[in-house]
Order: C-alpha cells, then structure tokens, then sequence
C-alpha cells in the first residue's frame, strides 16, 4: 500500500470499510441505544400527554356533530339565503328536517344537538329537546310539515334559528376561537359581542398582568433568600432549605385556607393593625377575595420555585469576585451591581420563566382567594370543562393560552437568552 | 360441636347460594358517586349500610359528584364507565340526560311505589324534572344572617330584600359567584311578580334591571364557590348575611352553635338525586337499579333526614320524618319543605335555566369584572 494511494482513497477501518461509513453506524448504534433508553418515557409522555393535549386542542375545531346530526337537512339548507326579518325555509327542508330529526331522536341525540346550537343561540337546547320522539310520531304527512313544527315551537319559524343552524353546518368551525376573543358571528358578518358579556380578552389581559406581578414579587422575596443560604454554611444553610421546601409538603389546599384565615378582614393581620393602631376597625383591609389576595397566595405558593434555582446558581459564584472588586475599591452596591448581580442572572431567568408559567395555568388558588378580580383565564377553562360542557370553548381558550404562553417564551429567549438560564 | 359449627356453614353456603341465585344477574359490588361530607354520610347511614346488611353488596364510594358531569362524558368517550350510580343536581341530571350519557328510568315500574300503592311517578310528582332522574331530596339555597350584629339595633331581617337593605342591615353579604337564584332574588326585590320573574328574565332589559338591583350591593357582596364558604364566613363574622344549602347552615345553627340563624323567604328549591349512565354492563346496571329502587323508597328517604335537614322528595316520605339521630331534635322544623319555613318559595325553572345558562353566565361573569 503506497502513501498515494492513502491521500486518494476513502480512509478505511480496521476491518476494510470506510471509516467515516464505519463511525456513523457506531453512532447510529449508540443514538439507537439512547433513545432505546429514553423510550418508555418517550412513548409515556406521548400517550399520556401529548396525543390526549393534541386530541383535546382539535376540539376547539371541531363542528362534526351538526351535520352528522341532521345531514339532509344541511344539505337542503345550502340555497336557503337569511334575510333580516324574512322567510324561514321552504317545505322542503322541514320534509329533511323530519326525517334526520326521526332519526336522531330514535338514536336519542337530538339533545346532544340542541346543546351544541345553544352555545351559539340561547333557546336551542329546549327547542331540540322538546321536538322529541314522541311529537314527531303524533305528525300528520298528509299535511305541511312546516306547521306542524311550529305546533310544537313556534322558533322552528324563526329565521335566525335556521341561521344558525347553516352557518354552523360545516364541520369545522372557528365559532369556537371567534367566542375566545369575544367576538361572534352575525347575518352582518364577524362582529365583537356586546359590552356586557365580553369577558375572555379581560381575562387573558389580566391573567398576564398578574402572573408577571407575581413573577416579581417572587423574584424580590426569593432572591435576598437564595443570596443568604448560599452564603450560610452549609449546617444552617439546609436547615433554612427545608423550611423553603416544607409548604411542598403541605396540601396546596391546607395552605391557601390558611391564607384565608389571616388575610381575611375579621382575619389575623387585620386584628394585628387594628391593635397596634394603623388601621381603624371600621375601616379594615380587604385583603382577600381580590386581586391582592391571588397575589399573595400564590406568592407564597410559587416561591420555592424561584428559590431553589436561584440558590443552586449563587451557590456557584466563587465569593472572591466579590471580594476582588470590594479590594479594588468597588463599594458595596457597584461590586453586588456590576459583579454579583450579572452572573446571578441565569438563576433569574430559569425562576422567573419557571414562576410565570405555573403561574398563568393556576386555577385553585385564584377560585378560592381571587373573589372576583383576581380570577384567572384557566377558571374560565375550568367551568367550560366541568360546569358547562362546553369543551370546544375550552379547548379554543386552552389553545389560546397555550399559543400566548409560546410567544412569551420567544420574547423570553429573544430578551434574556434562553441559553443563560440554568436550572442547575 | 364440630358437627354444628359444619351444619351452620352449610346452612350459611346454602343461604348465600340461594341469594346468590335471586341475584344471579346482578353485580356484587357497587361504586356510588356522591358528594362527600355530611351528605354522603347521611346517604352511607339510610342506604348503603342497610343495602349492604341485605345483600351483601360491596360498596365503593366516589366524592366526584361535583365534577360528574365532565367526568362522565370523558368516561363515555373513553368507553369506560366505572361508576354505577351518581348523585347529581337535577340541573346536571337534566344536562347528562341531554347529552345521552345517562340512563332513561321507568319510574313507575323501576322504583317501589309508596306504601298506599301511589305510583312513584305520582309520589315524586313535579320533582321528576328529567327522564333521567332519580329525585332524591329537596334542598334550598337561602339565607343565613348573624343574630348578633350590633348595628342592627336588635332587628334581624325577614324578607329576601333586607339583603338589599343596606340601612337598616347594613354588613358584607355572602352571594355565590353564578346568575342561578341572584338574578331571580334581585327581580323579585326589585318589585317583579314572581309569576313573571322568567319572562322579564328573557328579555336584554329584565336581564340589566336584574344586574342594576345587584348593583345596589355588588360593593358589599363575597362571592363564594363552595357551598362551605358561608357558613365559615358567617362564623368568622366576615359576612353578616349569606346564601348557602340549608343543610350548611342547620349545622352551623344547631351542629356547631354558632349565633346565626336562618331567612328562609324565598328560599330557591332545588332538587339533588341520582342517574345511573347509559351504556353499564347488564349485571351492574341491573344493581345499580335494584339499589336506586331501595334507596328511593319511602321509608329510605325519610330515614335520611335523621342524619341532614333536606326534605325527602317524595310525599309520601314527610311524615315519616323524625328526629336528627344524634342531637335528638325534631327535623321538620328545619326542613325546607316545612310550611312555616316555606310561605315563599321558588322552584327553579330548569328548562330556562337550560337555554339561558350559557348566555346569562357570560353576562353575569361580565358584570362581576366591571
């Protein structure tokens, strides 16, 4: 074997095949082994997460259930045009909606109907649910249907029922996204709903605002905290550590209870400052029952999330830098300002990132302190799931919220980097 | 000794084959969804725990009640329903009915008639407000008010108004955070005749003149979620007024002693009861009814209002009602349905409810941010 043949040829392994071939099987062998090991996670997280998040978002889409109910009748709707006070729909469609409507009832799921079309038109659920099986049988085929419907409810003429019936034929939907922003759909197009029943743009405005209020106050309590056990020895450093983490230990429930009883106005930090003085009795604070009292729960609740990833960075800045700058004749502010501060900010970032996101999901809490102006979106979400049933508004509004969440993280990234945030 | 202590065990084998042939069709073993607390218990003492004694049954309880609705549509969806009987408000009874995701009872020929041969349909009358639905008790949202608030000059209120009557009672009040009972109560103190109260409710104008009554207060006024929250409120001292179940409050009255007592005017009747979901198994629902049949006849019913001050749902069940089991004291004194305690009283209109809830939720949720 000559030296030029070596510059010409591929480099080859020890057992004759080209090196650079050999070397990515090797690592293709070690990548399979490793995410052989990650697997059972890997395919835990899938199942149990992400497929049933995935499947619980595309609600927020999905309209199959009206012309899956009633598809003649969808159907023969398509020529019929709303006009604002005109005709409802020909003879025709009634045939349709007699038929789909025998069917649905025979199968019990005219109800399930009514309540979707509810959402969209209050009257909708007892119109469906009155035009039951047991009506439909007493109908005379002889006759026109159309009145016979309006024996039953005169709505079935109304003009706006059958709007809404077609404009929600399609089996996708943004009815659901268009309500998360408050807006809904009208003969005049896309309009924002009145006044006095938008509600979700307030709730995600206010949402944000106070989980970054409470990022903050996280962030000034904890980080004098973090500086102090990571500059105790280690004794009573831990023994510090454990009481950050013992409300871990305690039931979120057992704690947001105690917070009622000593924020409350009869409460005992009230009776306190109207002891020493600072507060008159008939003028008591309200601490609770308010944005302030979500604030502060939840204060207390997240503060160990800012804490320990802050302690565990300080921890690792050599406590000579400080003292070099202080020799050099740094005072006491520039030296924690220029040299301590800057190498802390890691610790910042993974707290403040960590604080905001559990912070903008919450639900318990706000339900039980926020009284009325300091609830969040999430209870919003909570009562469309389990009170309401509504779940492609909560599916929208989760998505919304999810989607809000993402673009605050690139800001984040954008801003602090998200590089420099250390968790460890 | 041997040969009896043989003979009893054979006796006993031969006892259990013989029940377990009656029910041979049935399941042993029954999970029940109820609310927890006093309720449940009082439930576990007048049902399960005799149903248990007869047939052996093996009882797992659920406190989910509160979530039932959400839960078993995810159940249904999941097509795996693991509960066989469900305590629900008549309000969600109807909704899962709605939605197909519980079982249409017979009720005449699938619950026991009253002792004098009425049918159930007719003991239960009006109550049976879904096919679905079981009634079970009668409870009521109403008012509680301190007894000893200084300010009131030794008055205490007698009509649903003084809530709103801030001069003569003046105090943070307790309301809870939905239209449901606020918006009527604020209508029917704003002068509307109680007859009208849904039709004036269904128009834009009678839903702000409802808002503009609740106005008057809505600086006054916690919101509460749970219906714990008053009675601890009103222990406190926090409020000097407050809504809640009747049953909350007769145990912050007679249970714990507090100075609190009860304004029972107009007093919102609402219905609790059971469901079994549609789609169980045949041996399990064929249980779940045969337990629904015992626990919703009228001795059963009556029994219950020894240990909790609802009213039994059936007519035939009230004079039945004794004495609470451990203090002793008479219970249809503080029972909703007693006629001193009900000279005004509101059923809710559950199909309004129904249609309206979504819209009139968004406005009241509206009008609790401004």
């Amino acid at each position: 074997m000559s030296s030029t043949d070596m510059d010409t040829g591929p480099v080859l392994a020890a057992d004759g095949t080209p090196l650079k071939k050999s070397l990515a099987r090797a690592l293709r062998r070690q990548k399979m082994r490793a995410l052989m090991l990650i697997a059972p996670l890997l395919l835990f997280i899938l199942i149990t997460f992400l497929i049933p998040i995935g499947q619980m978002l595309l609600r927020s889409v999905d309209n199959e259930i009206v012309s899956a109910t009633i598809p003649r009748t969808v159907q023969a709707l398509e020529d019929w045009e709303f006009v604002e006070g005109g005709a409802p729909p020909g003879e025709a469609v009634f045939e349709q909606l007699y038929e789909d409507m025998l069917i649905a009832t025979e199968q019990k799921i005219h109800t399930r109907l009514g309540s979707r079309l509810n959402y969209e038109m209050s009257g909708m659920s007892s119109l469906f649910r009155k035009t039951n099986e047991r009506r439909l049988g007493r109908f005379d085929l002889e006759e026109p249907l159309a009145p016979q419907f309006a024996d039953i409810d005169e709505d079935w003429l109304d003009p706006e029922v059958w709007f809404t019936i077609q404009s929600n034929s399609d089996t996708v939907t943004a009815g659901y996204f268009l309500a998360a922003v408050d807006l809904q759909r009208t003969p005049d197009g896309i309009e924002s709903v009145p006044d006095f029943s938008a509600i979700y743009v307030k709730l995600f405005v206010r949402t944000i605002i106070l989980s970054v209020t409470i990022t903050f106050t996280c962030l000034i309590l904890g980080y004098p905290i973090a500086w102090l056990l990571s500059n105790l020895p280690a004794k009573s450093a831990n023994l510090l550590l454990i009481l950050v983490l013992l409300p871990f230990w305690t039931s979120l429930l057992v704690r947001t209870s105690a917070w009622k009883v000593l924020l409350q106005q009869q409460g005992v930090i009230n009776d306190i400052l109207v002891w020493i003085g600072l507060v008159a009795d008939d003028n008591r604070l309200a601490l609770i029952n308010n944005a302030t009292g979500t604030v502060i729960a939840m204060t207390h609740i997240l503060l160990p999330f800012m804490i320990l990833p802050l302690y565990s960075v300080m921890k690792t800045i050599p406590p000579s830098y400080v003292r070099a700058a202080k020799s050099l004749g740094a005072t006491d502010w520039t030296a924690f300002w220029r040299v301590y501060f800057p190498q802390s900010v890691p610790g910042i970032g993974a707290g403040a990132i960590l604080v905001f996101i559990l912070a903008i999901g919450y639900y318990i809490t706000p339900e039980l302190v926020g009284g009325t102006d300091g609830t969040f979106i999430s209870n919003r979400i909570y009562y469309h799931i389990s009170s309401s049933l509504n779940w492609g508004l909560a599916a929208a509004l989760a998505t919304i919220l999810l989607a809000l969440v993402m673009v605050l993280y690139w800001i984040y990234d954008r801003m602090v980097g998200i590089d420099n945030v250390k968790l460890g | 000794m041997k040969l009896k202590s043989l003979m009893v065990g054979a006796t006993s084998a031969l006892a259990f084959a013989s029940i377990a042939q009656a029910d041979g069709h049935m399941a042993d073993s029954l999970t029940v969804v109820s609310w927890g607390g006093a309720y449940q218990s009082s439930q576990q003492n007048a049902y399960s725990i005799p149903y248990a004694e007869m047939t052996g049954t093996e009882f797992t309880w659920d406190e989910s009640s509160a979530e039932a609705v959400a839960r078993l549509r995810a159940m249904a969806e999941a097509d795996n329903i693991t509960w066989d009987v469900v305590d629900v408000v008549a309000a969600d009874a109807m909704r899962l009915c709605d939605e197909g995701l519980a079982l249409e009872i017979d009720h005449d020929n699938m619950l026991a008639a009253a002792p004098d041969g009425t049918p159930a349909s007719e003991d239960f009358g009006d109550l049976i407000v879904s096919d679905c639905f079981v009634p079970q008790i009668v409870y009521s949202t109403t008012f509680g008010y301190r007894t000893d608030v200084e300010a009131w000059n030794g008055n205490a209120p007698t009509s649903v108004c003084d809530v709103w009557n801030m001069d003569d009672f003046p105090g943070q009040r307790s309301l809870e955070k939905r239209p449901i009972a606020n918006m009527e109560w604020a209508l029917i103190c704003d002068g509307v005749d109680i007859a009208d109260v849904y039709d004036v409710l269904e128009t834009e104008e009678g839903v702000a003149r409802a808002f503009a009554k609740l106005d008057e207060i809505k600086d006054m006024v916690t919101w509460w979620s749970a219906g714990a929250e008053t009675p601890q409120l009103l222990a406190d001292g926090e409020v000097v007024l407050g809504s809640t179940y009747n049953g909350r409050l007769f145990s912050v009255i007679e249970e714990q002693n507090q100075p609190v007592a009860m304004l029972w005017d107009w007093q919102m009747f609402d219905l609790d009861g059971w469901i079994i979901p549609a789609g169980l198994p045949a041996d399990r629902e064929a249980r779940a009814l045969d337990f629904l049949s015992f626990a919703t006849d009228t001795q059963r019913l009556a029994d219950q209002a020894k240990y909790i001050s609802y009213g039994p749902a059936r007519a035939s069940s009230a004079p039945l009602v004794g004495q609470h089991a451990e203090l002793g004291i008479d219970m249809a004194p503080h029972m909703p349905t007693d006629p001193a305690n009900a000279v005004n009283t509101f059923l809710f209109n559950y199909d309004w409810w129904a249609d309206n809830r979504d819209d009139i939720d968004a406005q009241f949720q509206a009008w609790l941010l401004q």
